[in-house]
């Protein structure tokens, strides 16, 4: 006989919710420490290190997120003969995906800093660094917030995909409570509810902390 | 590091992987092309139809935006038979495509179509410009004009999300890919290929939109 849906699958597929937060939080933590790296060396003056980075962006944004992750799950463990699991596979596959998308989010708004303000913070004979670090970071933080806070809804989305390779989070949890129940039509509406849930109030807070910076800079944008 | 490449392999099967290629490749289009059919009826009842509609399309559009696709294609995979309608994994992949477009669609024209200040309209009509001319010349064109490149990004991220419908077994590259490494134990050589492969298409079709924009709305510019 088949199992029905009840509280103890609502449960499972909750425990799939957390797994799908932490993944999405550790490659959001993950990706910001390497993609502020690539943030910052795709602005400097070296040309290499911009062609470098340039291609590290574009070879996570042009393939898809699937295809990165069957290459580090299958790929790279049969050359060095291993085992990988798929939890850390997922970690890692994300955390590198995250990099590239929010390497190339903070270079735009590091580069939206006009130009004078370098030229007057070296002026001030202030050195790279700290040009950096007082005079452009915090100005450009700040324009960052609102796409930053959008990316991680794609991140959240994006996670789902982990579920291709085996790992029990959100919506493996609801194919393997399918398995059992046979009740499709119930069990990925409330999976697809459980992500909108945690998605839709990113997605508001983005966009209101977009209208507030785009009015603090006097900015009327439709894009 | 003991690992003989056997490349070759790969290029054995290029016969299988150019028809999966090829099927993403017209999966991606013909989405695109019947999702921006369903994006500009949405853009055109959210900007003007009443306001039950309206409330309809917005529900539409954040529902679409704040799920994950995979879990999309699961939901229309298995309710299109709920519904009478049996379909392939092919044209059930095809849906979800068109319907994920569709969402994102309607937000970048209505993007397009608020883009056109209500001065430029009354400038034309001053000009002497009939409707028809003020539609075409000073709203449609521009507007298009504007949301393009955006357009074209979409349309990007489509073609490599397409490669997420494996999971309902639609033959394309990912589903080709898969089948062909588990049959020769070759993964990591066909996942690597793979990759370039969409990197290329990705590159590829940048290329493509790039010159479509300058010969449809630079040249024209000039003369």
């Amino acid at each position: 006989m088949n199992r029905s849906f009840g509280l103890p699958e609502f449960h499972y597929i909750l425990v799939g919710l957390e797994w799908t937060v932490l993944l999405s939080l550790i490659a959001f933590l993950g990706g910001s420490a390497v993609g502020f790296v690539i943030a910052i060396l795709r602005t400097t003056q070296s040309r290499v290190l911009r062609l470098l980075t340039a291609g590290y962006i574009q070879l996570f944004q042009g393939t898809p997120v699937l295809m990165q992750l069957f290459v580090l799950y299958y790929g790279l463990p049969v050359l060095f003969d291993m085992q990988v699991d798929a939890w850390p596979a997922a970690a890692l596959a994300f955390t590198l995906y995250a990099s590239a998308f929010l390497g190339e989010i903070w270079r735009g708004s590091i580069q939206a800093i006009p130009r004078t303000q370098w030229e007057a913070s070296a002026c001030l004979s202030l050195g790279y660094l700290q040009q950096l670090r007082f005079v452009i970071l915090p100005q450009a933080m700040r324009i960052s917030i609102p796409p930053t806070v959008g990316f991680l809804v794609q991140l959240v989305k994006g996670t789902s995909i982990a579920a291709i390779i085996g790992f029990v989070e959100l919506t493996r949890a609801g194919q393997l409570i399918v398995n059992v129940t046979f009740q499709p039509m119930l069990v990925y509406p409330i999976v697809a509810a459980l992500y909108f849930v945690v998605c839709w109030p990113l997605s508001l807070l983005s966009r209101y902390l977009e209208r507030r910076i785009d009015a603090a800079l006097g900015v009327k944008r439709h894009l | 590091m003991h690992y003989a490449f056997h490349f070759n392999v790969v290029w054995d099967h290029w016969h299988d992987l150019a028809e999966g290629a090829w099927l993403t490749v017209r999966l991606s289009a013909l989405a695109m092309v019947i999702g921006l059919v369903v994006a500009t009826a949405c853009a055109y009842a959210k900007a003007a139809g009443p306001s039950p509609l309206r409330w309809t399309i917005a529900a539409y559009v954040e529902a679409i935006r704040n799920t994950p696709f995979l879990v999309q294609i699961f939901i229309i995979y298995f309710s299109l038979p709920a519904l009478g309608i049996s379909v392939g994994a092919n044209e059930a992949a095809l849906a979800a495509m068109v319907v994920n477009f569709g969402a994102y669609g309607t937000e970048i024209l209505r993007a397009g179509i608020e883009s056109i200040t209500h001065g430029q309209i009354d400038a034309a009509r001053a000009l002497g410009l009939t409707r028809l001319q003020t539609f075409r010349y000073v709203i449609l064109f521009p507007a298009l004009k504007t949301v393009f490149p955006a357009l074209a990004s979409q349309f990007i991220l489509l073609m490599l999300a397409s490669s997420v419908v494996s999971a309902i077994s639609a033959v394309e590259l990912t589903a080709v890919t898969n089948s062909l490494q588990s049959t020769t134990f070759r993964p990591f050589e066909f996942y690597f290929v793979v990759t370039g492969i969409y990197l290329l298409m990705a590159l590829g079709f940048r290329a493509v939109f790039g010159g479509i924009y300058w010969i449809v709305f630079m040249r024209r510019q000039r003369s």
